[in-house]
């Protein structure tokens, strides 16, 4: 009985801040954000419709045909090993990353859905160590590579299937 | 004490009190949009006890049935049956009851109180709890409160019942929190422990996980993806004021409280692998508790005693349950049945833990009793997740999948009361049952 007093001052306090509004300032930006799809290659030709003009001098990271366009490796359930079909793309991020050693990347770790929040949390951080892992080894500098993961949070994939879960169990790499 | 004084106790307390409170309640709005969670019961105590709650007097017009409120209350704990009576009976907490007739209808307990609105708005609730077995009051009391407490006060009265009767301290009075999610939108909520009341704590783009109530029941932890990672975050309801205790590289997470308040233990990557610190509330005076390099640590649940530190593990192959000290010391594992046990919480007695189990594919919610090792699977579902106890320890309060979407649902310690709660609208995930409401 005592402790009604704090209650019904919690409750008040937090009905006035629900009547402001408690939404807080967030980054609106894209999961797969690339930095330097620089403005010199692409032109609008006058129409309206942005086009690419061919660049001898391009950034490989800006080669949608390239290697480095390939950003996600996939894994099987409850794994966080790179499976061998994936290590020529990281190895390609890799040398990319060790010649330019001022561009830093985000690798995102991600679960399918099943199972606990954290544990998933904690198992799509493997899969990102796992990947940087195989960087570190190839060159790439600690400071380059920050691990993160979203666990089940962020599925790609939605659904409850085989295909889904497969899509949602992957490491991406985010160029910063 | 005799009733009396009680009831002047309570108005004195309360007076100086609600100068505030009626201030603030000016300004208070309803949420739009904001659909409140079902409730579905299944299943009773192995005991049940029938109780008859009587209208209160001078109710009739108010926002709030105090009658309706308390019955639900005590029909949903699965211990206590409602006898219904006829509608008019006029009792108030003043009337002399006949316990040998109510008695010889079966009632056991009868509830009967008034309710009368004073000359400022405010609102005065009394009941008085007759016990017709043994033939005396249980109790008398006043509560003098701003309309909108009125639900509060009901869940007070349910409460002060409960504990007479049950010889514990009931929960109806108490809050949980969870998440809701939409695509493209998170609300941290906070609700009563029936559902009702919701108020969004934070609203947010980007996924929340894993709130922790501070033990006083005035802050959330939280892990918040707002900056495209995930960060811990320490929140006060009160005022909304929250500052990020863990943001380092890599990956912040799996916030809890230690039970003095003082301390919280938390999940970084910062070092390699998901290892478990210690830092205090401010985020100052990090400790490291695992070392395992590259392995999983996390999911940190104290003891009640604040002692142990129960955690889940990847160090023997698949996730298990381990114990260490709050040194990080002294680690031993705990479950073995199973190759997938995850989400340890001690109940507040520290003889039970609850954790969820993956058996044959499904994840479950089960009991585990400390000292004898014992298991049981408390629920018959798939999809469970994110277990907490009621501060009572009763109740086990998890997430689970119902019709294709998040629900919550609770089960009794026992496995055998069961309840859902469903909001028309969305999914709900990620409860987490708060404490007694202290100050």
């Amino acid at each position: 009985m005592t402790n009604l007093k704090g209650k019904l001052a919690l409750t008040a306090l937090a009905l006035i801040l629900a009547a402001c509004s408690s939404a807080v300032p967030l980054n609106d930006k894209k999961v797969e954000s690339k930095k330097g799809s620089s403005p010199s290659s692409v032109k609008d030709s006058g129409s309206g419709i942005p086009t690419v003009t061919p660049d001898a001098n391009r950034d490989p990271l800006n080669d949608p045909q390239g290697v480095l366009a390939k950003r996600s490796i996939y894994f099987d359930l409850d794994q966080y090993d790179v499976k061998a079909e994936y290590k020529s793309l990281v190895q390609a991020h890799a040398q990319y990353l060790a010649s330019n050693p001022n561009i830093r990347i985000v690798i995102q770790g991600n679960t399918d859905e099943r199972g606990g929040a954290e544990y998933n949390l904690a198992l799509g951080q493997r899969r990102a160590d796992a990947v940087r892992n195989q960087m570190r080894a190839l060159g790439v500098k600690e400071t380059q590579i920050e691990t993160v993961s979203f666990g089940k949070e962020k599925p790609k994939a939605s659904g409850s299937n085989d295909s889904a879960w497969a899509e949602n169990r992957r490491a991406d790499i985010v160029y910063q | 004490m005799n009733g009396k004084k009680m009831i002047q106790s309570q108005t004195m307390r309360f007076s100086n009190f609600f100068k505030l409170l009626m201030a603030v309640a000016m300004m208070a709005v309803t949420l739009p949009g904001w659909a409140q969670l079902n409730i579905r019961v299944d299943g009773v105590g192995g005991t049940q006890i029938n109780f008859s709650a009587a209208p209160f007097v001078g109710n009739d017009g108010l926002t709030e049935d105090i009658k309706k409120v308390i019955e639900a209350d005590l029909e949903r704990s699965g211990f206590f049956k409602s006898i219904r009576t006829t509608a008019n009976i006029v009792l108030d907490e003043s009337s002399t009851i006949d316990p040998v007739a109510w008695k010889g209808i079966g009632v056991d307990a009868l509830v009967v109180g008034s309710v009368r609105k004073l000359a400022d708005g405010r609102l005065d609730v009394r009941f008085n709890l007759h016990d017709t077995v043994s033939q005396k009051s249980l109790g008398k009391f006043s509560y003098v409160i701003a309309p909108f407490a009125l639900r509060l006060t009901a869940h007070r009265i349910a409460d002060f019942i409960y504990e007479k009767l049950m010889g514990e301290p009931g929960i109806f009075a108490t809050r949980l929190a969870y998440v809701e999610k939409a695509p493209g939108r998170y609300r941290l909520v906070v609700a009563d422990s029936d559902g009702m009341n919701p108020q969004v704590a934070l609203a947010s783009k980007e996924p929340i996980i894993s709130p922790s109530w501070s033990p006083d029941g005035s802050k959330l932890a939280y892990v918040s993806f707002e900056t495209r990672k995930p960060v811990v975050y320490v929140h006060t309801l009160a005022t909304g004021k929250r500052s990020a205790v863990a943001n380092f590289k890599g990956s912040n997470s799996a916030p809890v409280w230690s039970p003095d308040g003082r301390t919280l233990g938390i999940v970084l990557t910062k070092d390699g692998g998901s290892q478990i610190f210690l830092v205090d509330a401010d985020g100052g005076n990090l400790r490291k508790l695992t070392n395992t390099g590259a392995g999983i640590n996390t999911e940190p649940a104290f003891s009640g005693d604040g002692k142990s530190i129960y955690f889940t593990s990847d160090r023997g192959g698949g996730p298990q349950i381990y114990r260490m000290d709050t040194s990080g010391g002294g680690v031993s594992r705990v479950t073995f049945s199973g190759d997938y046990n995850i989400s340890p919480k001690v109940s507040p007695d520290g003889k039970t833990m609850a954790y969820v189990t993956r058996r044959e594919g499904r994840f479950r919610v089960a009991s585990l009793d400390l000292r004898s090792g014992a298991e049981a699977i408390l629920t018959g579902s798939s999809k469970d997740e994110s277990p907490s106890f009621a501060p009572n320890g009763r109740y086990i309060l998890y997430a689970t999948k119902a019709g294709g979407r998040g629900v919550l649902a609770m089960v009794s310690n026992d496995g055998r009361v069961k309840q859902e709660l469903a909001s028309s609208n969305a999914d709900i995930a990620e409860p987490t049952w708060g404490p007694y409401n202290n100050e």
